[in-house]
């Protein structure tokens, strides 16, 4: 019990009629970087909201660090640092001046303070403290970011879509911080986006959350177990039919090993694999007579996760 | 034990030296994070292009009415009922210009809204709110410290340009005030710093009502026009309609004057300026209708300060009751509040 650092049972919101966030149930052990996947208006954020006490839930429990979130807040918030979705600074202040703000207002003495603000904007890549953050970048504002949460030493760090808007080496960068971070200071990280491939290469586990619910939880594997029975591989793969091809392609690829379904549209074949099989999918094609145009294993973004997950439910 | 637990920290957040600050382990004062927003605030605000041209505004004002009230002020002395002659530069005036305590009376809602209209609002959709609600602080201490900088500000600008205009008075004219015309001046400010804090707190309500600073600003601004143009009007015509005949008796008058005097006080500007005259000038006894009987046997002479204060006492209590009003809304609507990321 006491391992876990969120824990949140039957947690419910509702705005009016509509059920942002509908019975959930979630614990996260500490240490662990949790990725809150889903799409927008999933109701990520407002989970995230109510495990802050920025918001009240309508029904069930939030605790952080065994402290009710709704009815102690401040308790909680000297634990946890929060990135928000669209964070904002202080544009007329340098970016050592807003860490500074925010560490007194954690109750750091100012030269505590600025000790502390000076080695954290080093840490995260900052080294110009007094350039004005009106003047900063999109990821330079995320990094001050992650500086503004670390400086009052949490426990947990809670960030909300923290890659949204950056360009790929940035959230390539601020991912390996965050993962370093967890690692070096034994962090507990909630972090909620809606790019799978982004976050499945730092989280330990993932929860997918569509319409208030949290559908599956688990580490990607597992995940796409839940999801998709036992066909964790896709290969696309686009053939041309010559007038030497002699057989059905189907049926060879579908006799192979591993392969439990193929489906075809027009010139383009999905199969499903239970382990890859690419060179043996090849090889038969081109045996077969057929032209191969294109051959490729499916990467699985979190559109085809829902899209997936929605065929399944809807057959 | 959760229970006792809030009991015990909501306990240490009353505890003054807490709120006043506490050591940390190596022996230096760590302020609470309240003084900080209001330390921060103040510092905001002094560096705002917004501050600077309220405060061009009000001290322009203030030299003009100097300016006019100086230019006539023989006049006035000889005029003068009273000994009372240091006070009359705040409410004498040649005729060009409006009195201090009139350009007051009109500048002190512009620069309470200047100050507060975009207290909450701004820092919603600049995305600071979310950040600062997410440090372990306590709702009320923002706008508890919005409302405190800014009315810090506007005590150092009122102190400082009734200083001004006094010390320019003295050098101009002469006469030093007696101990009590300088108690008189510094009530009279206190009492218009509480004048702005009730337009102050209007704003920050409306901060926290409306996400767009623009609109915020114009309902403020349309709620003093509304006091200091249409209001009057309305009240008038109602008057007027409700006005007894020529011959009523006394008592009727009476009555009538009461109630028009009654709707009138709903105004805050009303409440101000009553007050303000009371105080600047001591020769005014009563703010109400007085009856013969009442007069009889009355001596001409100024009242004391405490019985000015007496008479201005209701007034007084408007106002605060006015901006307690405004605060505690602004603090129901604030204190359950979710707080979104823009």
């Amino acid at each position: 019990m006491a391992d876990h650092i969120i824990e949140l049972s039957g947690l419910t919101k509702k705005y009016g009629d509509f059920v942002a966030v509908n019975k959930l149930d979630l614990k996260i052990p500490k240490g662990e970087i949790f990725g809150l996947l889903g799409p927008n208006g999933a109701g990520k954020s407002t989970t995230i909201l109510m495990l802050l006490g920025l918001t009240e839930p309508t029904a069930g429990s939030v605790k952080v660090c065994g402290i009710n979130s709704t009815r102690e807040p401040v308790e909680v918030k000297k634990k946890v640092g929060y990135l928000p979705e669209n964070l904002g600074f202080y544009d007329d202040r340098s970016g050592l001046e807003n860490l500074v703000y925010t560490a007194k207002l954690n109750q750091m003495t100012e030269q505590e303070a600025k000790e502390k603000a000076r080695s954290l904007l080093e840490r995260v890549g900052l080294p110009d403290v007094h350039k004005k953050t009106g003047t900063y970048s999109r990821g330079m504002r995320q990094r001050l970011g992650l500086a503004d949460v670390l400086i009052k030493s949490p426990e947990v760090i809670i960030l909300d879509e923290p890659t949204l808007g950056i360009d790929p080496k940035g959230v390539q960068e601020l991912l390996q911080l965050i993962k370093q971070l967890s690692k070096e200071d034994g962090l507990t990280v909630l972090l909620s986006s809606h790019h799978l491939h982004q976050v499945q290469k730092v989280c330990d586990r993932v929860g997918l959350f569509v319409n208030g619910k949290l559908i599956a939880e688990g580490d990607i594997a597992s995940l796409s177990t839940q999801l998709f029975g036992r066909e964790p591989i896709t290969i696309e793969a686009r053939v041309i039919e010559h007038s030497k091809s002699k057989k059905d392609v189907e049926k060879v690829i579908s006799k192979l090993r591993h392969v439990k379904a193929v489906q075809k549209n027009e010139d383009t074949m999905l199969i499903d694999c239970t382990e890859d099989v690419t060179n043996e999918i090849a090889q038969s094609i081109i045996t077969s007579g057929f032209g191969l145009h294109q051959l490729y294993r499916r990467e699985y973004g979190l559109d085809d996760i829902y899209q997936r997950y929605f065929e399944k439910n809807q057959v | 034990m959760n229970m006792s637990k809030t009991f015990t920290s909501r306990l240490s957040d009353l505890n003054l030296k807490y709120l006043m600050g506490k050591l940390s382990s190596d022996g230096q004062k760590v302020k609470h994070p309240f003084w900080v927003i209001v330390e921060k605030e103040i510092s905001d605000h002094f560096r705002s292009v917004r501050f600077m041209i309220l405060m061009g505004i009000v001290i322009l004002t203030c030299m003009g009415s100097l300016y006019s009230s100086l230019s006539n002020f023989s006049e006035v002395v000889k005029n003068s009922e009273d000994e009372f002659f240091f006070l009359r530069l705040f409410t004498s005036t040649d005729g060009a210009m409006p009195s201090f305590v009139v350009f007051l009376s009109f500048l002190g809602p512009l620069l309470g809204i200047g100050l507060g209209f975009d207290a909450i609002n701004s820092e919603q959709n600049s995305g600071t709110l979310s950040r600062i609600m997410s440090q372990p602080i306590h709702r009320d201490n923002l706008i508890n410290a919005k409302f405190l900088g800014a009315l810090i500000v506007i005590s150092i600008l009122f102190f400082a340009l009734g200083f001004l205009v006094m010390g320019f008075g003295l050098f101009f004219i002469g006469i030093p005030p007696t101990a009590e015309e300088f108690l008189r001046f510094i009530c009279f400010t206190i009492i218009s710093i509480l004048y702005v804090a009730f337009w102050l707190n209007l704003a920050i309500l409306f901060s926290v009502k409306f996400r767009q600073a623009s609109t915020s600003a114009l309902a403020g601004i349309g709620v003093w026009l509304f006091f200091t143009v249409f209001y009057g009007l309305i009240v008038n015509l109602i008057a007027k309609a409700k006005a007894p005949a020529q011959f009523a008796p006394p008592e009727v008058v009476i009555k009538y004057q009461v109630f028009v005097k009654n709707l009138m006080s709903i105004v805050p500007s009303q409440l101000y300026s009553d007050a303000t005259t009371t105080l600047l000038r001591p020769s005014v006894r009563s703010l109400g209708p007085l009856t013969m009987e009442q007069m009889a046997g009355a001596i001409p002479n100024p009242i004391p300060l405490g019985q000015s204060l007496l008479l201005v006492w209701p007034q007084l209590t408007g106002l605060i009751a006015a901006a307690v009003l405004c605060f505690a809304l602004t603090y129901h609507m604030f204190m359950r509040r979710e707080i979104r990321s823009k």
